[in-house]
């Protein structure tokens, strides 16, 4: 279909995105790797529980995220299916754990 | 392999269905087993009118009657409504988007077989110890304290079969996601893949529920859990949310496709495009979500509390909304259509009121302080059937009957089909509406006796004759399938003049379905192209080389490995060793697949044109 755009064009580009995708992957690679020592640390240094379990939670959650949107490349066109049965079944789930936790253990 | 090859004779007929990975065959798996199981919850439910045909009937046994009242339920449910759905969606999803096949036909067949050998594994119990008997419910603590292993089979053979409806959801899924053809945007959907869709959606988010509730009941009963046993710190009622979490999803898992079925007859028999298209499909896609936070309506007397009973009862209430919503689309369709009084058009006309009776007992259910009336009285058990029966069994029917030329190629007889629908009809009206009264007068359900001069003798016997009603329907369907296979009379592609593209290809289609990829030019893409085109569909590509996937035996065995199993760590001991057989043949199969590269074959361009056309390429 597209063969007949200037293919001279067409790598320039390639090459710029390429470039841009390889900066995200080695910044949010640097990213997850501080969550991890941050995670640790604040087990080791022993800060109360109240507060580690809490924001070890948050940085699981934004892991995640960074794992399905950068290295499953669902921040890429034609993701929108998986996006929202992703977000469906978190949503189906969440509503379970919430009513068990409210009616059932309260 | 060339395109026309057959095989001939009874051994590579068999041969040839065991290790099908077709969708069309696997259709017809679905539909044998289905009706082979629907005649045997059938038998189950007959007993079960016989001994409640008069007061303080000895005509079987309390222990037999509670084993003969759970495998009802858990067949009609399990193995005989829900196999049948996915019979008509292998049948007819693939063909009305216009695809080869599913996404992953191998899956498909894996699917099958586990839910085939999981059934088997149910009903094994009858020879083993006895059946379930703790209800199709099977609510702890009784699931718990249940002696024998009939609950054993309950719980495995559950499993089983619970995986593999897991992974026909998420074959339909990608099916419909990946696999439709040019042209075919969600908007353009027939209904019946919408809502087969939506179905499938609903098993990717239900059935774990139940996968982990029968594990924790697995665990509990064999391996000294103690998840559901409140003396050891577990607690019961997470078994009853678990077990709703997963069956309230599951009637509408049910009653989408049967919704499904009555949208594609009505428009047809009518002659009229479907009243409210997209309205249709907005109020599908309600029903599903809401359908996720409504399931402590079946636990408005467990003690809840007022506030989560409130909670629950209003958003129960709300789903009657969007069903309104469709009532109303089919009763718009047929104003002004004309029709045509076809059979599967009798059963969607019997399927409108009847369904919505059903759905206004459940409104009153609904109703949580009334609920506490109702609750455990054959009010439930009139309402649900009135909402199984009379919605997912006529649409079942009308399905089956709608698209049994596309199946088999052949015309079940019109008029055997009328008289099945009216006495099955009649029968099931005399059967459970005058349960509604049972129910309201005090006779609580699952009992196996009632007591004489309580005002119960006469609407218990009346509700036993419908039952024979539709067993002499249901004889009559059987004698009508078997004398139309015998006579074998063929039919067109097309003979009901419908709309979707299904109609389209020759009946039955040829094993690649549609030669080349169908062009489709809006909704109902058959109907526009007789209207406006040359009523033949185009074709989208030129003709080309076709891949088809190999057939396989790997799946059968995969599930006869876990069946095995089952029994071993069921039974223990030296029986383990089963268990190490069973896991052995399905690791085994698993390596085996992942090791060997099966590519499939192609059907040559050169075959292709030899064929007789298939309506696709004009
Ligand atoms: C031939 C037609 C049928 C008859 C005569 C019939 C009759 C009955 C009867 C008498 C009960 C026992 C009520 C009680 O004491 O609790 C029952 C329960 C039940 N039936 Fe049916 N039934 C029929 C078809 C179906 C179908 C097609 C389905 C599902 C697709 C179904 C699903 C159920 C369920 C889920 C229960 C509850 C079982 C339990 O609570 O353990 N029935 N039926
Ligand atoms: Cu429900």
């Amino acid at each position: 279909m597209a063969d007949n755009t200037n293919s001279n064009e067409k790598q320039l580009y390639y090459r710029k995105k390429h470039k841009e995708e390889m900066k995200h992957h080695i910044l949010t690679f640097a990213m997850m790797i501080a969550f991890t020592l941050i995670a640790f640390g604040l087990v080791i240094a022993e800060v109360s529980a109240l507060f580690t379990i809490p924001i070890i939670l948050v940085l699981a959650a934004v892991q995640v995220l960074f794992q399905l949107y950068y290295f499953m490349h669902m921040n890429q066109e034609g993701h929108e299916m998986p996006a929202l049965m992703i977000y469906s079944g978190i949503f189906a789930a969440l509503l379970t754990v919430l009513a068990l936790a409210t009616i059932v253990w309260w | 392999m060339s395109a026309t090859a057959r095989k001939a004779g009874f051994g590579a007929a068999l041969w040839d269905y065991l290790t099908t990975v077709d969708h069309k065959k696997i259709g017809i798996l679905y539909l044998v087993a289905g009706i082979f199981f629907f005649i045997l919850g059938g038998l189950e439910a007959m007993l079960i009118r016989i001994q409640l045909i008069s007061p303080n009937n000895e005509f079987i046994s309390a222990q037999f009657y509670n084993e003969v009242l759970t495998m009802h339920g858990t067949t009609m449910i399990f193995l005989a409504a829900m196999p049948l759905i996915f019979a008509l969606m292998n049948a007819v999803v693939p063909l009305q988007i216009g695809a080869r096949d599913v996404a992953f036909p191998f899956v498909n067949s894996l699917g099958f077989w586990l839910f085939f050998f999981g059934g088997v594994m149910l009903n094994v119990s009858w020879f083993v110890t006895g059946a379930p008997d703790a209800g199709w419910t099977a609510y702890a603590p009784l699931s718990i304290f249940s002696e024998g292993h009939g609950v054993d089979f309950y719980a495995i053979g559950l499993q089983i079969s619970g995986f593999g409806t897991l992974m026909g959801g998420i074959n339909f899924i990608v099916t419909v996601v990946n696999m439709r053809a040019p042209g075919m945007t969600y908007m353009r959907m027939p209904l019946f893949t919408w809502t087969a869709f939506i179905a499938s959606v609903l098993i990717l988010f239900a059935f774990p529920a139940l996968t982990v509730g029968l594990f924790m009941l697995t665990f509990d009963r064999l391996f000294g859990a103690n998840f559901f046993d409140p003396a050891m710190g577990g607690n019961a009622i997470i078994w009853e949310h678990l077990f709703w979490i997963f069956g309230h999803p599951e009637v509408y898992i049910l009653i989408l496709p049967a919704f499904g079925v009555f949208s594609e007859v009505i428009p047809t028999f009518a002659k009229k495009r479907l009243f409210g298209y997209s309205s249709m499909v907005f109020a599908t896609v309600l029903i599903a979500f809401l359908g996720f936070m409504v399931w402590a309506h079946h636990m408005f007397t467990v003690g809840l509390g007022p506030i989560a009973n409130s909670i629950f009862a209003v958003a129960t209430m709300a789903i009657a909304v969007p069903t309104g919503i469709k009532i109303f689309n089919w009763l718009f369709t047929l104003w002004g259509g004309s029709i045509r009084l076809t059979s599967p058009m009798v059963f969607a006309l019997g399927f409108i009121p009847t369904f919505t009776i059903g759905g206004m007992t459940g409104v009153m259910l609904a109703s949580a302080a009334a609920d506490f009336q109702y609750h455990d009285s054959y009010f439930v058990v009139a309402h649900f059937h009135y909402v199984i029966v009379g919605g997912v069994v006529l649409g079942l029917f009308a399905g089956i009957i709608y698209w049994w030329p596309k199946m088999f190629g052949t015309m079940l007889n019109e008029k055997l089909n009328h008289w099945f629908f009216w006495l099955f009809f009649i029968g099931f009206h005399l059967t459970f509406f005058i349960q509604h009264f049972l129910g309201l007068m005090g006779m609580p359900r699952r009992y196996w006796k009632f007591l004489p001069d309580q005002g119960l003798d006469l609407f218990n016997l009346i509700s036993t004759i419908g039952a024979f009603f539709m067993a002499v329907g249901t004889i009559v369907f059987l004698y009508n399938v078997i004398i139309t296979q015998v006579k074998g009379v063929k039919v067109s592609g097309d003979p009901w003049d419908a709309r979707t593209l299904e109609w389209a290809i020759p009946s039955p289609p040829p094993f690649y379905n549609f030669k080349q990829e169908p062009l489709v030019r809006g909704l109902d893409p058959l109907w526009i192209e007789k209207t406006e085109g040359n009523g033949k569909i185009q074709p989208a590509t030129p003709l080309g080389d076709i891949h088809m996937p190999n057939n396989s035996f790997v799946p059968f065995m995969m599930s006869l490995g876990l069946f095995i199993a089952g029994f071993g760590v069921m039974f223990q001991g030296t029986y383990w060793v089963l268990a190490v057989i069973g896991f052995g043949i399905t690791a085994g199969s698993m390596l085996y697949r992942s090791f060997k590269d099966d590519l499939g074959y192609h059907v040559h361009k050169e075959d292709l044109e030899d064929e007789k056309g298939d309506g696709s390429n004009g």
